[in-house]
């Protein structure tokens, strides 16, 4: 196992503290003292329009230090000096040259410290993902769906305890999206997961907390908490009760 | 040149195994359009011989020419692979040393500015008229095509995986040996392809300016002589060469880059 897991197994998952965060790009503010926070061990959706930072936001709570930008960013509790981090994006990033459970293994590969436990759990996983009989194929000959499951078990394979997930079923058919959500949200449980979406729906079915950020700067607008297990289904009354809502309210932003 | 982009699509000569049919079929349609243009023209066979006499001199000369082709061939391999390392590392050097890079691009492009024929007599001058010098040649020759492509190619990894690799805690070695190298093999591949298709124009401008072996050094000798069919079956020789060398290498390629092609991939239903 890598030594990440170790230190936080049993440990409570660990929340993300954004606090007084200001971030400009190419002369515009994106944030201007933005505070927010992730609730650990929940998943929580950020709603809002394209081109509002929310995508940058992931890279800089994943300690991307290349952006510039005033304010903190923590993760409590948690050591400051170790990524807890695992990120999964909209496009599957998969490497065409390495089969499907190579891709999953890649983080330990780069560290190059791939053992036969890894190798075991990667199995298992894909068999649980239903991608067991793939194993040993190349991406190339995998559909769109199946492609991003790989992405998503390579995300898990990492064994962090915050998971940062940025639009990763928007490339989908409404059908495979809404099997992708089932499955991410049973194998993520327990996790802290920051999801971003354009897709008031994912958030609707997947969410602890949705936060609805707006405005220029980007603020938090509005806080949703639907309630219930997750994932819900399309004809659970929460749905039904909160969607027209949520939709209005991005609509004013 | 040999085209890549545009293969035929007819049926029947689409597949791999045709290959070697395709090949016969042209180099006979060559013979006959070479024969027929020798007998409409009626021009001496010390200017232009036909296929025929060729081939008989192929066959009586064969020894002779043997090992002036070793020679050749040798030069050839030998230029392709110092002048591959020397730019695979150059390409490397560039892209991981941003301040080595600052010296090093200046020199790339000047070794293309540098015509090298231009260099040939004086490569011979230093390097004697021994093999070295035609290896020299191949070499200087092949250089910018492999060292420019690679380094292209480093430079053109996917921003994002780099992203990802950084959030996975990748070290550098890590994230060059499973990300960046791979992802520029498709435009090494292209370079070198190139540097395999131009190898034996190095290694025989140096056999002309100066040598004592060689098939460049047979041509002109029997040039000199009047022995034109000789030195059209050493042409010919040459010719066959070169072919085998840069399909040789373009197999290999293909074979290191197998993610590209997709023929061999089983295409999987939807979830």
């Amino acid at each position: 196992m890598n030594s990440d897991s170790d230190q936080t197994a049993g440990a409570m998952n660990p929340s993300v503290v954004i606090d007084s965060l200001s971030l400009s790009f190419e002369e515009t503010l994106l944030f201007d003292r933005l505070s927010l926070q992730v609730e650990g061990g929940k998943c929580t959706c950020i709603l809002g329009p394209s081109g509002c930072g929310k995508s940058t936001l992931l890279k800089i709570i994943s300690g991307n230090r290349a952006i510039a930008c005033q304010g903190s960013v923590r993760i409590a509790p948690g050591p400051a000096d170790t990524n807890l981090t695992a990120w999964m994006s909209q496009n599957d990033l998969l490497l065409p040259w390495m089969t499907v459970e190579d891709n999953v293994l890649l983080g330990a590969k780069l560290r190059f410290g791939v053992s036969i436990a890894l190798r075991e759990k990667a199995a298992r996983l894909l068999a649980e993902a239903g991608l067991g009989d793939y194993r040993t194929s190349l991406p190339a000959s995998l559909s769109g769906g199946m492609r991003q499951r790989v992405a998503l078990l390579r995300t898990l394979m990492e064994d962090r305890p915050i998971l940062l997930m940025d639009e990763p079923f928007s490339a989908l058919d409404a059908l495979t999206r809404i099997r992708l959500q089932d499955l991410a949200a049973r194998l993520t449980r327990g996790k802290t997961v920051l999801l971003v979406t354009h897709d008031p729906l994912e958030a609707l079915r997947l969410a602890d907390t949705i936060l609805v950020l707006g405005g220029s700067p980007a603020r938090v607008a509005a806080r949703f908490e639907p309630g219930g297990e997750t994932p819900r289904q399309a004809a659970d009354s929460v749905i039904s009760k909160a969607y027209p809502l949520l939709v209005k309210t991005l609509m004013e932003q | 040149m040999i085209d890549h982009g545009d293969r035929p699509h007819s049926p029947l000569l689409d597949n791999k195994e045709m290959i070697f049919f395709r090949l016969a079929l042209l180099g006979a349609g060559f013979s006959l359009l070479w024969q027929l243009l020798v007998t409409l023209t009626g021009v001496p066979h010390y200017i232009l011989p036909g296929p025929g006499p060729v081939c008989a001199a192929l066959v009586s000369k064969w020894p002779i020419l043997a090992s002036h082709l070793l020679i050749t061939v040798s030069e050839i391999l030998a230029g392709l692979a110092i002048g591959t390392l020397l730019g695979c590392s150059c390409a490397l050097t560039m892209f991981l040393s941003p301040h080595l890079k600052r010296w090093m691009l200046p020199l790339l492009v000047v070794s293309q500015a540098i015509p090298v024929f231009a260099l040939a007599p004086i490569l011979v001058l230093w390097l004697g008229y021994g093999m070295a010098s035609k290896i020299a040649m191949a070499v200087l020759i092949i250089f910018f095509p492999v060292a420019s492509s690679f380094y292209h190619g480093l430079r053109r990894t996917e921003p994002e995986l780099l992203e990802l690799a950084r959030v996975m805690n990748a070290g550098t070695w890590g994230v060059m040996r499973f990300i960046v190298i791979p992802s520029a093999l498709p435009s090494f591949a292209a370079g070198l392809r190139v540097a395999a298709a131009v190898a034996p124009i190095g290694a025989i401008v140096g056999e002309w300016v100066g040598s004592s072996a060689g098939l460049g050094y047979y041509m002109l000798h029997a040039n000199a002589r009047m022995q034109i069919d000789n030195m059209f079956a050493a042409l010919l020789l040459l010719s066959v060469a070169s072919l085998t060398i840069y399909f040789s290498i373009d197999f290999l390629l293909n074979r290191l880059i197998y993610w590209e092609n997709p023929q061999e991939l089983n295409y999987a239903s939807d979830v």
